[in-house]
């Protein structure tokens, strides 16, 4: 569905990825580990289209998007949830999910609004609150229903964990398995790999914008180097 | 519905108990002149949070269309007999380009608009006070080209501009069922074509406020980054934001060019930028009711209050304390004051924004930084 080869992006000067070759098949919700500045990040910007690459390519269900502006990309069926949640602060919840359907024109926006509030109940009771008043964790969920309005086929997802209380990471990452069950196929970014793996049927290991070690979840979570390194064992 | 019936018949027949050539009438008018200018101002600066310095170029293109299409600047057109389209038959008597007052305002929004884009082209790529800095550039430059147009020859011996002389007199405005204006008898009509053009900025303003471009402007005020993964066109709606900001701007210079009846480059000065700003601000960043009441406040700051303040108690105060100068020669820096006692006191503007409201007073930001970053 999505395969990534030999990609190289930069800010300014400097080489954040250094050739990534990555791949996601539908269905599939993978994640990528690595410490900070691995390039876990500037792999989703590079697929959202907001760091765009410099050198390799990018494809989309057969589409090359790595010179795709954001808008288009978004239009494609790929949506992110960018790191930092940055949800819109000064603006209610609703007018948060109605910003994540902005390209769309069709008449099944109400079906997906209905989704995102059964996926996540706490948005419907907050539905009128600024989500600036809202904590960590419930704009965690907003920027994922706020990507999921897009009606995406492919999710991305930047550190869904961050900042948040253990017990609402759990709940958040049963949901991301439940958007998965729905249909749509995930790759996720995670510092704090032991959730994400638990979900995951795949993983990679990036380490200073290389792939250092791609595996099947549960062989990564079993992996020794990747449990001491990662996963805090 | 009702306050609001009543307050725009009092507008309306305001004027009527006026004398026609009171002053007072005179700094109404041009009291809402700058309200459109701050409205469209607000667009910019408030909605989308790109804060532009250099709105002066767009009052100077509009007037500019003013002094092109309606006086007798470019006199040998067509031999001398001149071009005339829907024009007084006063004006329709005299060489150059006279167009109908209405023409000129379609003009000048097209020239302001595509003049916006132009400006907002190289600064898609800045943040905050980089914007600030080629925005202001940009006017400036505006405002030197027109202070050297009587040098500047474009096309054929035909000038941008009169320099510092003015292009003088400008054609009365002259409205189709209604006919031609005269400044000299009689000023109401010209508060009413104001009122009027206020009238509909408003609800343009408004409108485009509650549409899904005012929804992608607000986005990106609040956080670009966030706004272009949603598939917000960071490019088209930032360049939509300067194009309809100046356009506002271009309706309301061509007015004041015709009701001033003289389009010089001393009306174009850095000055006037700030001016604006300070009404925005001084009313509310984005609040499109504040933004009204901030420029009608310092317009008449401006064209009243510091005169009779001048000529009443403040000349012995100042003399008393043995300053040597008016409050009139320096009334960039009362305007000054005024907005560092909005910043100290209500820095959320006389009548706030929802939104910005709620990040003042409640704490709410985007993520600290962001908030000041994106736009001042």
């Amino acid at each position: 569905m999505l395969e990534l080869s030999d990609v190289h992006t930069f800010y300014g000067n400097i080489e954040a990825l250094k050739g990534i070759s990555i791949t996601v098949e539908e269905g599939e919700i993978v994640t990528l580990i690595g410490s900070n500045g691995a390039g876990k990040s500037t792999t989703l910007r590079s697929i959202s289209g907001l760091t765009p690459p410099r050198e390799g390519s990018i494809s989309f269900e057969g589409n090359e998007i790595g010179d795709t502006p954001p808008q288009e990309i978004v239009a494609l069926g790929i949506s992110q949830s960018p790191e930092g949640r940055k949800c819109f602060q000064r603006m209610t919840v609703r007018e948060n999910l109605e910003l994540g359907s902005y390209l769309r024109r069709d008449s099944k926006v109400g079906e997906d609004l209905r989704r995102v509030f059964d996926l996540f109940p706490r948005l419907e009771e907050r539905e009128g609150q600024k989500a600036g008043t809202m904590s960590g964790g419930e704009q965690q969920m907003l920027a994922i229903g706020r990507a999921l309005m897009a009606s995406p086929r492919l999710l991305l997802l930047d550190e869904p964990s961050m900042g948040i209380a253990p017990i609402l990471v759990e709940r958040i990452y049963e949901t991301i398995a439940e958007i998965n069950r729905q249909g749509t196929t995930i790759l996720l970014v995670e510092q704090n790999a032991n959730f994400a793996l638990a979900v995951s049927h795949r993983g990679y290991v990036l380490e200073t914008g290389h792939v250092a070690l791609s595996d099947e979840a549960s062989a990564l979570r079993d992996n020794p180097d990747v449990q001491k390194a990662y996963l805090g064992a | 519905m009702l306050p609001a019936a009543v307050a725009l018949t009092a507008l309306v027949i305001f004027p009527v108990f006026r004398d026609p050539l009171d002053s007072f009438l005179g700094d109404s008018i041009l009291a809402l002149a700058f309200v459109v200018m701050a409205l469209g101002l607000n667009i910019v600066v408030g909605f989308a949070g790109l804060l532009d310095l250099g709105y002066v170029a767009f009052y100077a293109f509009g007037a500019l269309a003013t002094g092109w299409w309606a006086s007798d600047f470019f006199t040998g057109v067509n031999g001398e007999r001149g071009i005339h389209i829907g024009a007084s038959e006063f004006a329709s008597s005299l060489p150059g380009v006279h167009l109908n007052f209405l023409l000129i305002l379609v003009g000048a929004v097209i020239i302001t608009a595509i003049a916006g884009a132009i400006i907002g082209l190289p600064t898609l790529r800045l943040r905050g006070d980089y914007i600030a800095i080629v925005t202001l550039a940009f006017g400036e430059i505006i405002g030197r080209i027109a202070q050297n147009g009587d040098e500047l020859t474009l096309i054929g011996d035909y000038k941008f501009s009169n320099g510092r002389q003015s292009i003088s007199p400008i054609d009365q405005i002259n409205l189709p069922l209604i006919g031609e204006f005269d400044q000299a008898t009689n000023l109401r009509p010209y508060f009413w074509m104001g009122l009027a053009l206020v009238l509909v900025v408003l609800f343009v303003n408004f409108r485009l406020r509650d549409s899904r471009m005012g929804r992608a402007w607000i986005a990106l005020r609040e956080d670009e980054v966030a706004a272009a993964s949603m598939g917000v066109p960071l490019v088209k709606t930032k360049l939509m934001a300067y194009a309809v900001g100046a356009g506002f701007g271009g309706i309301s210079g061509a007015f004041l060019g015709a009701f001033l009846n003289s389009v010089n480059a001393n009306q174009f000065q850095f000055g006037f930028s700030i001016f604006i700003l300070a009404m925005v601000i001084l009313g509310g960043l984005g609040s499109i009711w504040g933004v009204v009441i901030g420029a009608v406040l310092l317009s008449f700051v401006n064209t009243r209050f510091l005169t009779q303040l001048d000529q009443g108690i403040g000349n012995d105060v100042l003399n008393a304390l043995g300053l040597d100068f008016t409050f009139n020669e320096v009334k960039f820096g009362v305007f000054g004051f005024i907005l560092v006692l909005v910043m100290v006191l209500r820095p959320e503007g006389l009548l706030p924004e929802r939104r910005r409201k709620l990040e003042l007073t409640e704490g709410v930001g985007t993520g600290g930084e962001s908030v000041y970053e994106a736009r001042a």
